[in-house]
C-alpha cells in the first residue's frame, strides 16, 4: 500500500502489486518448472533448513496454488539467461515481461491484518543461535515436526542428523525481557506451543525421549489449555522453573550443555541434544511501515494502539486492526478479531451493501430423470501430469466400452476456458445427461465443472469426477502401468456411480432479518448494538432486572478506561436505539427452527411471547464463584474480587492486604484457568499501593498469568513494592483468625521457608464460572464443555460459531476473558450473524438426508445422533413419532443414514445404491 | 514371484482424509497403487454394509478414514 486519502466510508487507496512472472489463469501448479529450475535458495517457509527453487509455491497448501518467480534468484531475470521454465511449462504460463501493477481502489473501510515476525534470537550471545547447529528456534522446530517439512517429520539434530534423546525448550526468548531485547511484554502463546511441540515430539520419538521445558510462569490460560498442560506432565514432559543462563557445546557431535539454577539455588549443568528457543512475537516490520502510511497510532511496543473498549478500532476512524499486529495473541483470538473488524467495517458499508453483486444466469435445466443414462467421459491429460504417467488414449478407449457411456475423449487441459466451451457443445450435441471428468480432484474443480453443466442446461449434480491426478498419477509416478490400472478402475467406479445420479434442485432458505441475543451484559449489548446499527432489529433477553452483567462490578479496564462510565453510555444507547428491544427479568423457555428461521419463546414479567429471528447470539456470561476456603464467609475481613475496590474506606489504616489467586481454579473440580484474576489482582494491588502507600500488598499465586501487555502491570506492581509469593496446590496458604485481623502462613519456595504474614484483609480471587445453563443449551441443542461453558464449532478456526448454523457465542459464556476480548468477540458474533442476516435467502447445500416416513419406526436414534439438530421427531396421526429432516440445518454427513436400523434414511447424491455401485465397480 | 499386494477399498471423508490424500499428491508422496478410494461426505456415512460389500467384491482390506 502506497497511500491513502479520504475518510471513513470513503477512502481512496493506492497499491502496488509486485510482478509474479507467472500467469495465474494459465498456471496449473503441475510443478514441472520447479523441477527443472536450476536456481536454488534457502526456503524461508522451512526456516531456511531446506532449499527451494527460484520458481516456487511458498508451501503446498498455498492459496491460490500457483507458482511465482523470485526475481532475486531467477537467472533469467538477473542475467537474461536460462528460461528453462518457459520452455517446459505445458500451459505457456511464464511471463518474464511481467511488471509491477499500480492499482487504486475506492473503499469504505480498511482492515489491517499484516501480522507478526518472530523474535530473532541471534543477538543473544548466551544462547549461541546461528553458531551452534543444535540451537534452533521454535519455528524451525515446528518445521522439523511437520510431515511436509524438510525432514519429512523425522525429528533430527541439525549437527549430524541423529534423533535427539533429550530436548530442552527455553521459554521467554524475546519476551518478558527488558535486559536483553527490550520486549517487556509476554507473547501469550509460547508456553502453549512449547508444550504442544514437546508432546508431539514425544509421540514421534517414543518413550525413551525426554523433553524438558524451562519456564518462568506457565501461562496456559486459554480454553482447555490447563488440561493439556496437566496431561503433558502425565505424559512425561519435565517442567523446570528456571531461566537458562548459557548454552555451550560440549562435544563434537553437537551435544549442548545448559547451565541453570534450580529453585533451591543449586547450579546445574545439564546435557541436551537439542535446544529449542521459544521465540516471542513482534509486529512485522513491513506492517509497522504500512501502519505509519495509514496514519494510525502505534503503542510503545509498536503494536497498533487500540482502546480496551474498542479493541479493533485504530486511532483513525474507518481503519480497523486484527491479529498480532494489535498485540500478542493466539489463533482463536486472531480469528475473533478478524470477524470483529469485518463487523466494524460492515457498519460503514451498510448503505452500499449488495450494490456490486451480480447474479449469474444459466439456461433452463433439461429434464433428464425419465431418460436412460447417456454418460460422457472426459479424460484430462493435465499437460503431462496425467498424460505423462497414465496411458490416456487407453483410458479413453476403455471408457468407451463401459455401460451407458456414449461419448469419451481426452483433453489437454479440461479446466481451460476453451475446453469448457467445447464441453458445453459436446453435452448438447451428444445429448449427454451424465458427465464424468477424470482429472485432478473434485475438491478444487467440481464447482467449475458443475457450472459448465449448468451452462449446458444440465443439473449440476449429474456430474462425477474420477480423481486420477492427485490420488493417482502424482502418487504412483514411479509405476506407469499400475497408475493406468488404477485410473481405469477409478473411471469405472465414477461411471457406475454417475449412471445412478439424479438431478437435485437448489435449496434456498428465506431469512428473517432480525436477531435475538440471550444475555444483556457488555458482550450481549455490544453484539445487539452492532446488529441494530446495521439495520437488523434485535431483541435482548436478560435474566436480571437490569442490563450490565458481570461488568457492573468492574472499575476499570487493563489500560485504565472507566468501565462504569462506558457501561452507562452503552446501556443508554441500547435503551434508546429504535431497532433494539430489551426484555429484562426474562428467560428463554422454548426454541425451535434453524438458520434464518428461529422461533424462541421468552417469558418475562409481561408474560410469554414468541419471537421470530434469523440469527441467535448466546451471551449469558459467567460470574465469580463463592468459596468455603480460607475462612470466606466466616471472617468479616475475608473478601472476594472487587469487594475492597468498591469499599476503599475499609483500607484506611490497613497495614497489609493479602491476595490469594486460583481460589477454586486450576484444581480437580475446576481444571481450568480463570484467566482474568492475575491481571485484576495486579491492577488492584497497584491501585492500593498508589492510594494507600502505607499498606503492604502480598499476592500469593501459582503462576502469574499477566499475558500480553498485562505483563507491564506485573512489572509495575513489583516496582511499587507489591510482594509476590508463589504457592503450590499441594501446599496452599493456611489462614487463621488473629483477633480482628488474620494470619496467613505460606511456604516461600525462594527462601525455602514458611512465612507468617499478618493481614488486615484477605482478598480471594475465586474461579469464574458459568451459570448452570443446561436448559438453554437444550432449547437450542448446543453443546457445553465439561465445565459448563458453551462449546464453539472449532476451537481455533470458528471461535464464535456453533456447529448449528445461525447461532453464535460471545463473552464469558464461552470462557473467562477480559473486557476487551469480550467486546471483540461480541463484535465477531454480530459479524458472523450479519453473514446470515445480510441476505434475503441463503443457499444451502442440497445434499441432505431424506427420510422415508413409511419405513421409519420413530425410534429417534437419528435425531439423537445428529450433531446439527437437523432431524426432529414429529407426531404423525395414528403412528406416533416419525423422523423429519430439516434441510437447512443438515450438513449431509450421513450419520443418520448409516445408523438407521430400518434403512429409512438415504442421502441425496450419496445414496446407498450410488455408493454400492462404486464399490461394486472396484474390479 | 511377486509379493502379495492387498487390494484396499478406502472410504475417505471429503473434508479431511480425502483432502489429505489430495495433499499427498501435491507433495508427490509415493504409495502403493492398490488402493481404490470412495469419497463420502463424512466417515459417519459409511454403513457397515458398505464394508461388507467391499470385502465380498474382492477387497482384501477396507480403510475408513475421517
Amino acid at each position: 500500500m502506497n497511500a491513502i486519502t479520504g475518510e471513513a466510508g470513503n477512502f481512496h487507496v493506492s497499491l502496488t502489486q509486485s510482478p509474479r512472472y507467472v500467469d495465474m489463469d494459465k498456471c496449473i501448479a503441475c510443478g514441472a518448472c520447479a523441477e527443472k529450475c536450476p536456481a536454488k535458495t534457502a526456503d524461508a517457509f522451512n526456516e531456511r533448513i531446506s532449499k527451494r527453487k527460484a520458481i516456487y509455491v511458498p508451501y503446498p497448501q498455498a492459496v491460490p496454488l500457483k507458482y511465482s518467480i523470485d526475481p532475486g534468484r531467477c537467472i533469467w531475470l538477473k542475467k537474461g539467461k536460462c528460461g528453462v521454465c518457459e520452455k517446459i511449462c505445458p500451459t505457456q504460463a511464464i511471463r518474464f515481461d511481467d511488471t509491477a501493477k499500480e492499482i487504486s481502489r475506492d473503499v469504505g473501510a480498511v482492515i489491517m491484518t499484516a501480522g507478526l515476525q518472530a523474535f530473532d534470537p541471534s543477538g543473544l550471545d548466551n544462547y549461541q543461535h546461528g553458531k551452534l547447529p543444535n540451537v534452533v528456534t521454535s519455528l524451525a522446530f515446528e518445521r522439523l515436526l511437520s510431515a511436509g517439512g524438510p525432514t519429512g517429520g523425522h525429528v533430527t539434530c541439525p549437527s549430524d542428523g541423529r534423533a535427539p534423546k533429550r530436548i530442552a525448550w527455553l521459554q521467554c526468548v524475546g519476551s518478558r525481557d527488558l535486559n536483553r531485547c527490550g520486549n517487556q511484554y509476554c507473547s501469550s502463546v509460547c508456553c502453549m506451543y512449547a508444550i504442544k511441540e514437546a508432546v508431539i515430539a514425544k509421540e514421534h520419538l517414543g518413550p525413551e525421549f525426554e523433553p524438558t521445558i524451562f519456564f518462568m510462569d506457565m501461562r496456559t490460560h486459554g480454553k482447555e489449555f490447563e488440561k493439556y498442560y496437566t496431561r503433558a506432565k502425565a505424559q512425561g514432559v519435565r517442567f523446570i522453573r528456571s531461566r537458562v543462563h548459557t548454552i555451550t557445546e560440549t562435544a563434537a557431535d553437537g551435544t549442548l550443555s545448559l547451565r541453570y539454577v534450580t529453585e533451591e539455588g543449586a547450579l546445574v549443568d545439564e546435557q541436551f541434544d537439542l535446544a529449542v528457543l521459544s521465540v516471542g512475537m513482534e509486529p512485522a516490520e513491513s506492517a509497522v511501515e504500512t501502519a505509519r502510511k495509514l496514519g494510525v497510532a502505534l503503542n510503545p511496543h509498536r503494536f497498533v494502539a487500540t482502546d480496551d473498549l474498542a479493541p479493533v478500532s485504530t486511532s483513525r476512524p474507518g481503519i480497523y486492526v486484527a491479529g498480532v499486529l494489535q498485540g500478542c495473541k493466539d489463533i482463536p483470538q486472531s480469528v475473533v478479531e478478524a470477524s470483529a473488524a469485518a463487523c466494524s467495517a460492515a457498519v460503514h458499508l451498510t448503505p452500499a451493501r449488495g450494490s456490486r453483486v451480480a447474479a449469474p444466469s444459466f439456461p433452463a435445466e433439461r429434464e433428464v430423470s425419465g431418460d436412460d443414462p447417456r454418460v460422457g467421459v472426459f479424460v484430462c491429460n493435465c499437460g503431462v501430469n496425467i498424460g505423462g504417467i497414465a496411458d490416456v488414449p487407453a483410458l479413453v478407449a476403455f471408457a468407451r466400452g463401459l455401460p451407458h457411456v456414449v461419448f469419451a475423449e481426452d483433453n489437454l487441459f479440461s479446466c481451460s476456458q476453451d475446453t469448457q466451451e467445447k464441453l458445453v457443445g459436446v453435452i448438447r450435441e451428444q445429448k449427454l445427461n451424465r458427465i464424468v471428468v477424470a482429472a485432478c480432484t473434485p475438491r478444487t474443480h467440481e464447482p467449475l465443472f458443475q457450472e459448465t453443466l449448468r451452462n449446458a442446461g444440465l443439473n449440476p449434480y449429474l456430474f462425477e469426477m474420477a480423481n486420477i491426478r492427485n490420488q493417482c498419477t502424482w502418487v504412483h509416478s514411479e509405476n506407469k502401468d499400475k497408475a493406468t490400472d488404477k485410473a481405469r478402475d477409478l473411471i469405472r467406479m465414477a461411471v457406475a456411480r454417475a449412471s445412478l445420479l439424479e438431478p437435485i434442485p437448489d435449496l434456498e432458505v428465506a431469512i428473517e432479518k432480525s436477531a435475538l441475543v440471550v444475555g444483556g451484559g457488555v458482550a450481549g449489548m455490544t453484539a445487539a448494538l452492532s446488529l441494530a446499527d446495521q439495520g437488523f432489529p434485535t431483541v435482548i433477553v436478560e435474566k436480571a432486572a437490569v442490563l450490565g452483567g458481570a461488568a457492573r462490578d468492574v472499575r476499570s479496564t487493563r489500560q485504565g478506561q472507566d468501565v462504569p462510565l462506558f457501561l452507562e453510555k452503552l446501556v443508554a444507547r441500547v435503551e434508546q436505539h429504535p431497532d433494539l428491544t430489551v426484555l429484562c427479568n426474562a428467560e428463554v423457555t422454548a426454541a425451535s427452527g434453524f438458520v434464518g428461521n428461529f422461533e424462541t419463546t421468552v417469558v418475562s414479567g409481561e408474560g410469554a411471547r414468541t419471537i421470530k429471528h434469523g440469527a441467535t447470539i448466546i451471551a449469558t456470561g459467567a460470574q465469580a464463584t463463592e468459596t468455603d476456603e480460607y475462612l470466606y464467609g466466616k471472617h468479616p475481613r475475608v473478601t472476594r474480587w472487587h469487594d475492597l475496590e468498591q469499599h476503599p474506606e475499609r483500607l484506611n489504616g490497613a497495614a497489609s492486604v493479602v491476595f490469594v489467586q486460583c481460589v477454586g481454579s486450576r484444581d480437580d473440580k475446576r481444571p481450568y484457568c480463570s484467566r482474568i484474576c492475575c491481571t485484576s489482582a495486579v491492577k488492584q494491588a497497584i491501585w492500593i499501593r498508589s492510594r494507600f502507600p502505607q499498606t503492604a500488598v502480598y499476592i500469593l499465586y501459582r503462576d502469574i498469568r499477566t499475558f500480553g501487555e498485562a505483563e507491564l502491570l506485573y512489572k509495575q506492581a513489583r516496582e511499587m513494592g507489591v510482594i509476590f509469593i508463589r504457592y503450590s496446590l499441594e501446599r496452599k496458604p493456611v489462614v487463621s483468625a488473629d483477633g480482628e485481623r488474620l494470619k496467613v502462613v505460606v511456604f516461600d519456595p525462594v527462601l525455602q521457608r514458611s512465612l507468617a504474614i499478618p493481614a488486615d484483609y484477605l482478598n480471594l480471587m475465586t474461579a469464574v464460572e458459568p451459570p448452570r445453563q443446561t436448559r438453554l443449551a437444550e432449547h437450542y441443542k448446543l453443546p457445553l464443555t465439561a465445565e459448563g461453558f458453551f462449546m464453539e464449532a472449532h476451537a481455533k478456526l470458528r471461535p464464535v460459531d456453533f456447529a448449528t448454523d445461525g447461532i453464535f457465542v460471545c463473552g464469558l459464556a464461552h470462557y473467562p476473558k477480559p473486557l476487551e476480548e469480550s467486546i471483540a468477540q461480541a463484535l465477531a458474533a454480530a459479524g458472523r450473524a450479519t453473514t446470515v442476516l445480510a441476505r434475503d435467502a441463503v443457499k444451502v447445500s442440497p445434499l441432505v438426508s431424506q427420510v422415508d416416513a413409511e419405513k421409519c419406526i420413530g425410534c429417534g436414534l437419528c435425531a439423537e445422533i445428529c450433531p446439527f439438530g437437523a432431524i426432529e421427531m414429529m407426531p404423525v396421526e395414528g403412528k406416533g413419532l416419525r423422523a423429519r429432516n430439516i434441510p437447512a440445518s443438515c450438513k449431509g454427513c450421513g450419520l443418520c443414514a448409516a445408523s438407521c436400523p430400518q434403512r429409512a434414511i438415504d442421502m441425496l447424491h450419496f445414496r446407498d445404491q450410488q455408493i454400492i455401485a462404486a464399490i461394486a465397480a472396484v474390479g | 514371484m511377486t509379493a502379495f499386494e492387498p487390494k484396499i477399498v478406502a472410504f475417505l471423508c471429503n473434508w479431511c482424509a480425502y483432502a489429505g490424500a489430495d495433499l499427498a499428491g501435491v507433495s508427490r508422496f509415493q504409495y502403493p497403487a492398490s488402493i481404490r478410494t470412495v469419497r463420502v461426505m463424512c466417515s459417519g456415512r459409511v454403513d457397515p454394509l458398505f464394508v461388507v460389500q467391499a470385502l465380498q467384491r474382492g477387497a482384501d482390506g477396507v480403510l475408513v478414514a475421517g
